[in-house]
């Protein structure tokens, strides 16, 4: 994955970069809104990382600059002002996606891998997903494994539709939060792992392999562990 | 130039430009000019009419005598009228009459002279007169009948208007000394007005000079009368209040930055530096470095907390308020924090009303709600000597919408009640639990953003908090599917693009 980070704090850049980089990915930096702006128009960014508050030009408005140039590569939003508007104000000005600082690394890549790979999916989502013999049917509102039903909760239904959704990703309690609940505020208790481990109950007793992990210090991730 | 004989001039001039730039004055002299106008008028038209009244008195009077004397006259002849006329002639009082021959000679009646010509048109006219030739010098002036007698003979009835005249002076000059009286004390009335105005005024400024100076204690008098510029100074001294409150809350807040952040900061750079002197195997110094991660994301915590709070504090609405399923997000929350409470020892019923509407920050009232079913879940374990239920409950009351947060721990003793909604304050008994005090001052400042209120109860045993929100004026009928909706990707009410 090919990623910009626009940042004007050059220890914060160089912090990101190294862990982009350590991870796998490509990372590029550009130190404030115009270069930026001029290094995304070149294309070739799977997705950009912007920092909300930059010299020369905004984080804002290069967003919204590249949207006027129908240039949708997703971008995240990162913000030092940590208020209640600032999230729709970023995503109303073309953001795909904001992360108050600090933050913590795992959160930021969980967040940019899932914009990535949206990326390239399909505009139609599929109404079925397979993860190993789980299968979740969408239209039916069904969820077997290995051909056993499994009955669900509405929500825990919807837990697992977005794990599913992004199999093989990691997905934080923040992202869970607030795209299963869509809650955007932090409720300092772990209520998340909580729901995670009754859906864990139902999906993965009695089963060899566990299709839900949980990754240290990060999230969660559906993945089939059989193979 | 002598400046000593300079001053008191230059002190004049510069008080009365002063005294005509005050409102009071204008009002003043408005008025003043307004009421004289109407005061002219209505005596002008007393006077008027007054004298209508007297002249159609007198021309009926006339009328009446010249029809008798008529009268007389065809029962008598003439001889018989100019002896009454004779006879009335001599009586005193304001009647004239005159009785004259074709050829304008006079045979009876006390006028002396008239101005030619008078007797040759019949009907009424007002004439100059005299009752003697003498008098010719100083005619008085009478309004007169013509009649025209058989024969050529002429009958003149009139009466001297003497009186009405005199009437009309009377009533000019009461309406002049009236007129002089209504200026004068007008003139006083508005001084007085404008000097206690002014000196209220003076006062308030001078009051304000102090503030701006640094007397923030300082507020403005107020009389007790209730008028304008008492409401005005209510006004203003709540506005003091509130900027004495923002005063104090950031002063607070920096006390605070100061004092707790300091301590969990002290434990984070201990923690560094017992790692580096003490740990041995890169397992300890892990455990260290996330023991570190920890403390500083409570830190951030506190930190995102008490900024929200001071935000809230300062009133700043955010714009993006709108109308909210209160409904939805209590049942949500409920639902959320109900595997929490379970797995704790605890049951979360939640009892809420379908439909309740609210105009809000869908974050905000969020946030608030889940400090206080977190405050519940901590404090109404049954570790805390409760039954640990906790009950969630929403309705509508009236206008407002009621929301509780019910448990059944320690409760909280009524005389802290008004204490723990500050920032930071955390009562003995809680001192065990994890938690930093600033839950409630949280929900209280999120609440009043809303207009709302935040009250805490006695639930006997325990603690509820009830908030009360004005509720959203119902909608024509424009049904969106709401609760929990369906998929994903359509639970974003603001239709705002996420993950």
């Amino acid at each position: 994955m090919r990623l910009l980070i626009v940042e004007d704090d050059a220890e914060a850049a160089a912090y990101l970069t190294k862990a982009f980089r350590e991870v796998g990915h490509v990372a590029d930096h550009a130190a404030d809104g115009l270069e930026g702006y001029s290094m995304a128009e070149g294309g070739g960014y799977d997705v950009l990382v912007v920092d909300r508050m930059l010299p020369r030009l905004d984080g804002l408005s290069l967003i919204r600059s590249l949207r006027e140039q129908k240039d949708d590569t997703p971008a995240l939003i990162l913000s030092a002002l940590a208020q209640v508007d600032d999230r729709v104000k970023g995503l109303r000005a073309g953001g795909d996606d904001y992360l108050p600082k600090p933050y913590a690394f795992s959160e930021l890549l969980a967040r940019v891998e899932v914009l990535s790979r949206r990326r390239g999916a399909p505009a139609s989502e599929p109404t079925v997903y397979r993860v190993g013999e789980l299968v979740l049917d969408r239209l039916a509102h069904r969820v077997t494994r290995e051909g056993q039903e499994i009955a669900l909760q509405p929500r825990e239904f919807r837990l697992l539709e977005y794990l599913m959704k992004h199999a093989g990703q990691v997905v934080t309690r923040t992202m869970l939060l607030e795209n299963v609940w869509d809650y955007h505020f932090d409720p300092q208790t772990n209520v998340i792992d909580v729901h995670v481990s009754r859906l864990r109950s139902k999906v993965d007793k009695g089963f060899e392999h566990a299709m839900i992990h949980t990754i240290r210090g990060a999230g969660y991730m559906v993945r089939d562990s059989s193979r | 130039m002598t400046a000593p004989a300079e001053i008191p001039t230059r002190r004049r001039q510069r008080f009365l430009p002063t005294l005509f730039r005050t409102t009071a004055f204008k009002l003043a002299a408005a008025y003043l000019v307004i009421f004289a106008i109407f005061a002219g008028l209505v005596l002008g038209y007393v006077a008027w009419n007054a004298q209508r009244l007297l002249t159609d008195q007198i021309r009926s009077t006339i009328d009446a005598e010249i029809q008798g004397l008529a009268e007389q006259q065809r029962l008598g002849g003439i001889r018989r009228l100019v002896g009454i006329i004779e006879r009335r002639s001599r009586a005193p009082g304001a009647s004239l009459y005159l009785v004259t021959t074709p050829v304008g000679e006079r045979i009876a009646g006390n006028v002396e002279a008239l101005p030619p010509g008078t007797l040759d048109r019949t009907g009424e006219s007002e004439i100059e007169y005299a009752r003697s030739s003498e008098g010719l010098d100083t005619p008085s002036r009478a309004i007169v009948r013509v009649f025209a007698l058989p024969a050529g003979f002429r009958l003149l009835v009139g009466r001297d208007v003497e009186e009405r005249e005199r009437l009309g002076i009377v009533i000019r000059r009461a309406a002049g000394w009236s007129l002089a009286l209504i200026f004068i004390l007008g003139c006083f009335a508005s001084w007085f007005v404008a000097r206690r105005v002014l000196k209220r005024i003076d006062g308030m400024s001078e009051t304000a000079s102090g503030i701006m100076e640094g007397d923030l204690k300082g507020r403005l008098a107020v009389t007790g009368t209730g008028d304008e510029l008492d409401r005005l100074a209510l006004n203003l001294n709540a506005m003091l209040d509130r900027i004495g409150e923002l005063m104090a809350g950031m002063q607070q807040v920096t006390d605070n930055i100061a004092h707790d952040l300091k301590t969990p900061l002290t434990r984070l750079r201990n923690k560094a530096e017992e790692a580096l002197r003490s740990a041995k195997t890169p397992d300890e110094l892990r455990a260290a470095l996330d023991g570190a991660i920890e403390e500083a994301d409570n830190l951030i915590r506190v930190f995102n907390a008490l900024l929200m709070i001071a935000r809230l504090e300062a009133g700043r609405i955010s714009d993006n308020m709108g109308e909210l399923d209160l409904s939805e997000i209590v049942s949500g929350l409920a639902e959320l924090y109900e595997p929490l409470a379970e797995e704790a020892g605890l049951s979360l019923a939640s009892e809420v009303a379908p439909g309740l509407k609210v105009r809000g920050n869908r974050e905000l009232i969020g946030q608030a709600l889940n400090n206080l079913i977190d405050n519940a879940l901590k404090y109404g374990a049954p570790d805390q000597g409760g039954d640990g239920t906790v009950i969630v409950a929403a309705r509508q009351v009236g206008d407002e919408v009621e929301l509780s947060i019910a448990d059944h721990g320690p409760g909280i003793p009524e005389a802290d009640r008004g204490r723990v909604l500050d920032r930071f304050v955390r009562l003995d008994a809680s001192r065990s639990k994890p938690g930093f005090g600033l839950g409630l001052s949280l929900a209280a400042g999120v609440v009043r953003l809303h207009g709302g209120q935040l009250r805490l109860e006695d639930n006997a045993p325990g603690l509820r908090v009830v908030i009360a929100l004005p509720a959203a004026p119902k909608p024509v009928e424009t049904q969106v599917p709401s609760g929990p909706a369906a998929s994903t990707e359509t639970s974003n009410p603001a239709g705002l693009p996420t993950l």
